[in-house]
This record gives structure tokens, sequence and C-alpha cells, in this order.
């Protein structure tokens, strides 16, 4: 009986025929572009230019702008999200709003907002240039902020998101109990909202390590100092395609092992 | 026309988003359609450093072939070959030098190429020249922000070439994907010097121009040609003809281009 009811569920859960038709097509979207990389990709070629030091280079670029990135949204990022959710303060759509504008303005265009705030002429760069001889752009750290513009987003909407669903009740016990607003916060929120939380940070991740438009015009593209992987694809493809190719590869390899092992970890499917 | 929004069920979509998705679909529809005719449209991909001169351009031709609707698309010599090369729609290559026209030929993608025009480098540094840059050798200087192309774009391929004759190996600080978005940085103070075209500091206001030496400079050779896989053959051979014309040419010397 019970073989008869699974059997049963089974086939009402199933999506109809035209479903499983879109589907296919939507991931038809995603597959295509990685057949054609892989049609294009040199493969007898492949480890020598994978050892070549321009890939060393922009792996290490692109590992510490990404981490990098994911780290400070983590750090002001998360508060930010409580800020949202919990604080009830006019405006407060507004700053939404002002938060997930990066996911909607083309990254040069942010790239480019950066440079005259943050350039050696710009509002804040420049008494910056003044007082400690600091200039962000051309530097890993226009990398960084550059690429934390872009990918914070990611972070505090999933946060945002989390903390709102979040039963009221449970924090409201705990502080009941004696617990302070940090106790709550470390024992009680964050724990709740734990695989939103690495769920965020993943995204953010993902975003920050494929990041192009805002890190080259911030930041410029310097081999070893602001060449990042899809600087480096971008590049190569000006003038060695093959070396693009195995760039672009090496990427994809990365984050579909990151996104599958992790994903796999925190949202293990049945 | 009926509601948008007839056939939807209540609780599935976000109220407005499936009439608005489609009223947007519309809008696109009416214009696309409601334009010229694919015809008469000429798809012109040119090198970012024709800008200017390719905008008076497109208005003078159109202007003398009302029919005709001339649509630029510009960016870096290299990634117009990459596009064409892979099957993009242009219907005319103009490049900012022979290596990548040539590729494009020999891609067989293109034919009969002919230079139009020719344009020399410059350094380019901010209105008050904070570097106090005033010849190429201030490039090697480790303390200024130096840019210059990348390498495989024409400007950076030839500013190299300067460079390596004159001996000097300058303190890059970046290397950007064309021209304008190097002379972009140089214009808001945020780079010291940088190698472009006559034509970009002519064309910047904010920006000045420090010559470099007759005998240390290249000269580049601009060449147009009509696409082999163009949908509008009549239309690509009336623009290069244009562009060859004495209008054409007073326009380009207009900006700065010398004469082929």
């Amino acid at each position: 009986m019970t073989d008869r009811a699974t059997e049963v569920r089974r086939k009402t859960s199933r999506p109809p025929a035209l479903v499983m038709v879109l589907a296919l097509l939507g991931l038809a979207v995603f597959v295509v572009p990685l057949v054609g990389l892989l049609a294009r990709t040199p493969w007898q070629d492949l480890p020598e230019l994978l050892t070549e030091e321009v890939v060393a280079d922009a792996l290490r670029l692109s590992l510490i702008a990404s981490l990098g990135a994911t780290a400070i949204s983590a750090v002001v990022g998360v508060p930010l999200a409580l800020v949202l959710a919990r604080v009830d303060f006019p405006g407060r759509s507004i700053v939404r709003g002002l938060v997930l504008l990066p996911l909607v303005v083309p990254p040069v265009v942010g790239g480019a907002a950066l440079l005259f705030a943050l350039g050696r002429r710009g509002v804040i760069g420049e008494p910056l240039y003044e007082a400690t001889g600091l200039v962000l752009p051309f530097s890993t750290w226009g990398v960084v902020i550059a690429t934390t513009f872009v990918a914070m987003p990611f972070l505090v909407i999933t946060v945002e998101g989390a903390l709102r669903n979040l039963d009221p009740r449970f924090e409201g016990a705990a502080a009941s109990l004696g617990a302070g607003r940090w106790t709550v916060l470390r024992r009680v929120t964050l724990p709740m909202i734990a695989p939103s939380l690495a769920a965020g940070l993943l995204l953010t991740w993902a975003r920050a390590l494929g990041e192009f438009g805002a890190t080259i015009t911030f930041a410029g593209n310097l081999q070893g100092r602001t060449q990042t992987m899809p600087l480096a694809v971008f590049v190569a493809l000006e003038s060695d395609r093959d070396t693009a190719v195995a760039l672009s590869l090496i990427m994809v390899v990365i984050s579909l092992t990151v996104l599958v092992v992790l994903r796999e970890r925190w949202w293990p499917s049945r | 026309m009926a509601p948008a929004g007839g056939r939807r069920r209540r609780g599935q979509l976000p109220r407005a988003a499936l009439p608005a998705f489609l009223v947007l679909a519309l809008v696109a529809a009416a214009c696309d359609s409601g334009g010229t005719t694919a015809e008469s449209v000429i798809l012109v991909s040119a090198a970012a450093s024709l800008t200017d001169a390719f905008a008076e351009i497109e208005g003078a031709f159109e202007a003398a072939n009302p029919e005709a609707d001339v649509v630029l698309n510009l960016g870096g010599s290299s990634v117009l070959r990459e596009q064409i090369l892979e099957g993009a729609p242009a219907d005319v290559f103009a490049s900012a030098d022979i290596a990548n026209m040539d590729r494009v030929v020999v891609g067989g993608a293109a034919s009969q190429p002919q230079v139009f025009a020719t344009n020399r480098l410059e350094i380019a540094v901010p209105l008050d020249n904070p570097g106090g840059v005033t010849e190429l050798a201030d490039l090697a200087d480790e303390s200024l922000l130096v840019g210059l192309c990348a390498s495989g774009v024409p400007c950076g391929d030839f500013a190299q070439a300067v460079l390596d004759q004159a001996g000097v190996t300058a303190a890059v600080d970046t290397f950007e994907p064309n021209a304008r978005a190097l002379l972009t940085k140089i214009e808001s103070g945020d780079l010291d010097a940088g190698m472009v075209y006559v034509t970009d500091v002519a064309a910047s206001e904010s920006v000045a121009g420090v010559e470099i030496p007759e005998g240390a400079n290249v000269t580049a050779a601009y060449p147009i040609a009509p696409t082999t896989g163009g949908a509008n053959t009549e239309g690509a051979a009336a623009f290069v003809a244009f562009v060859l014309s004495a209008e054409g040419q007073t326009i380009l010397a207009r900006h700065g281009f010398g004469a082929p």
C-alpha cells in the first residue's frame, strides 16, 4: 500500500509535460554557452596554458578579491540587513533601494561612480589622497572595493529576507530568560538564519568572483595587482584566445565545484 | 486589444508583473517595426577612436541618403574583429590598424580593405599636468600613475612600439581596454599620463597633449572594408565610398585624422 501511495504522490507531484519542456529550454540557456566553451578548449595545450604566470596571478587576485569582498560584506552587510529588518526608521525603503542599486546599475557605471567618489580627484578620494597619499584606484584594495560594491547586495537581501521571516517569539523567549541583546543575536538570531546567511555568503562570493565591469573601470587592469580572472580573460581574448578559453575553463570549474559542493552540504537534496 | 492579464491565474504571479511584461514586450515590438526596414540599416563596426568622426559621418551620410540608417557599433578593434569572425552581424568594419583588419580578411569575413585615414600617438595628461610630464622618458617614473591601452588593442600595440623604439620602459599602472577608457581616466585626473591618439586629445576638452617627436612616433593606418557576411552589401559599399569621398575625408581631417 505504501508503495502505491508513493507512486501516486510521485505522479501528481510531477509537473505537466509543458513545464518539463520549458524547463529544458531554461536549462539550455545555461548549458549552451558551456558547450561552446568546451568545444573551443585547446585540450592538448591546456597544461601548458594553465601554468602561465598570467593565469596564476589572475587566480591569486581573484581569490583575494572574492574572499575579501565576502568578508567585508559579512562584517558590514549583515549588520545592515539587521538594521533594515529590525529598525523602523524614516526612509527605510529608500535605504533598501540604495542597497539594491548595484544589482540594477551596470557595473561599469558603478565603477565610474566609485572613481568619481574615491578616485584621486574624487569627493572622498581627494582629501584621502592629500591626507595619507593613498590612491585606491589601480590598487588591489580598489579591486576589493569595486567587487564588494557589486556583490554585497546579495548578502544583504538574503539575510534581511531571512530575518523578516524569523519568528520573533524565539528571540523574545531568550530575552525574557535574561539574555542580553548581544547574546540573543549570537545564540538565537544568527544560528536560526544560518542557512540563509550561508547562502547569502555563497552568492556574494560567486558574484564577486565573476566581477568585471566595476573592477576594470575603477581599479584598472594590471597583471599581478588588479587583473582578476575575468579581466585576464577579457584581455587575453584580444590577443590570445587559447589562454582566454583556458582561463574561462578554470573559472567555470572552480565556481561549479564550490557551488555544487557547498550547496550539497547546506541544502542536501533528498 | 484584449486585457493582457485576462488569462492569468490569480495568486500565481505578483499582480502587476505579467501585464507589465506584456506591455514592455509590445513596446519593444513596436519600436522594432516602427523604425526603418531591415534593408536600409547599415551596421558599421568601427574602432573606438573613430567615435566622434564616425558620428558626424553617420549624420552626413544619412542626410545624403535619407532611406539609410547607419548603426554604429564602437569598440576596440580587436573586440570588433572577434565579433565579426564569430559571425556577429556587421556590414562594414573600420579598424584602427592593419593587423586586425588582416585577420578578418584572412578569416574570410571581409574583403578589399582600403586605408581611409591615419593617426598618430600623443601623450595625454590632465590639463594641469600634475605629474609634470614633458617627454616619453617621464613615463618610466614609478611615482606617476601611467596608463596604456592593453596589448592586442591597436593603441596599446602602437604605444609599445613607440616606447620600444625610444628605449623607454614605462611604469604602467593599468592597461585599459581601449583608447576611450584610457582617456576617461586621464580626464578625471586619476592617471597622470597615458598614450592615446592625437585625435583623442583633440576631441577632449579636459586633457592636454604632450607631443611625441616625429622620428619616435608611429603612423597608424585605418583600413575600412565591407564584410562578406553582411546583410546589406549595397549600403555597405555606399558607406565605404562615402568615407573615402571628399566629404568623408573633410570630416575626418576636422577630427585630427591624417590623409591615407
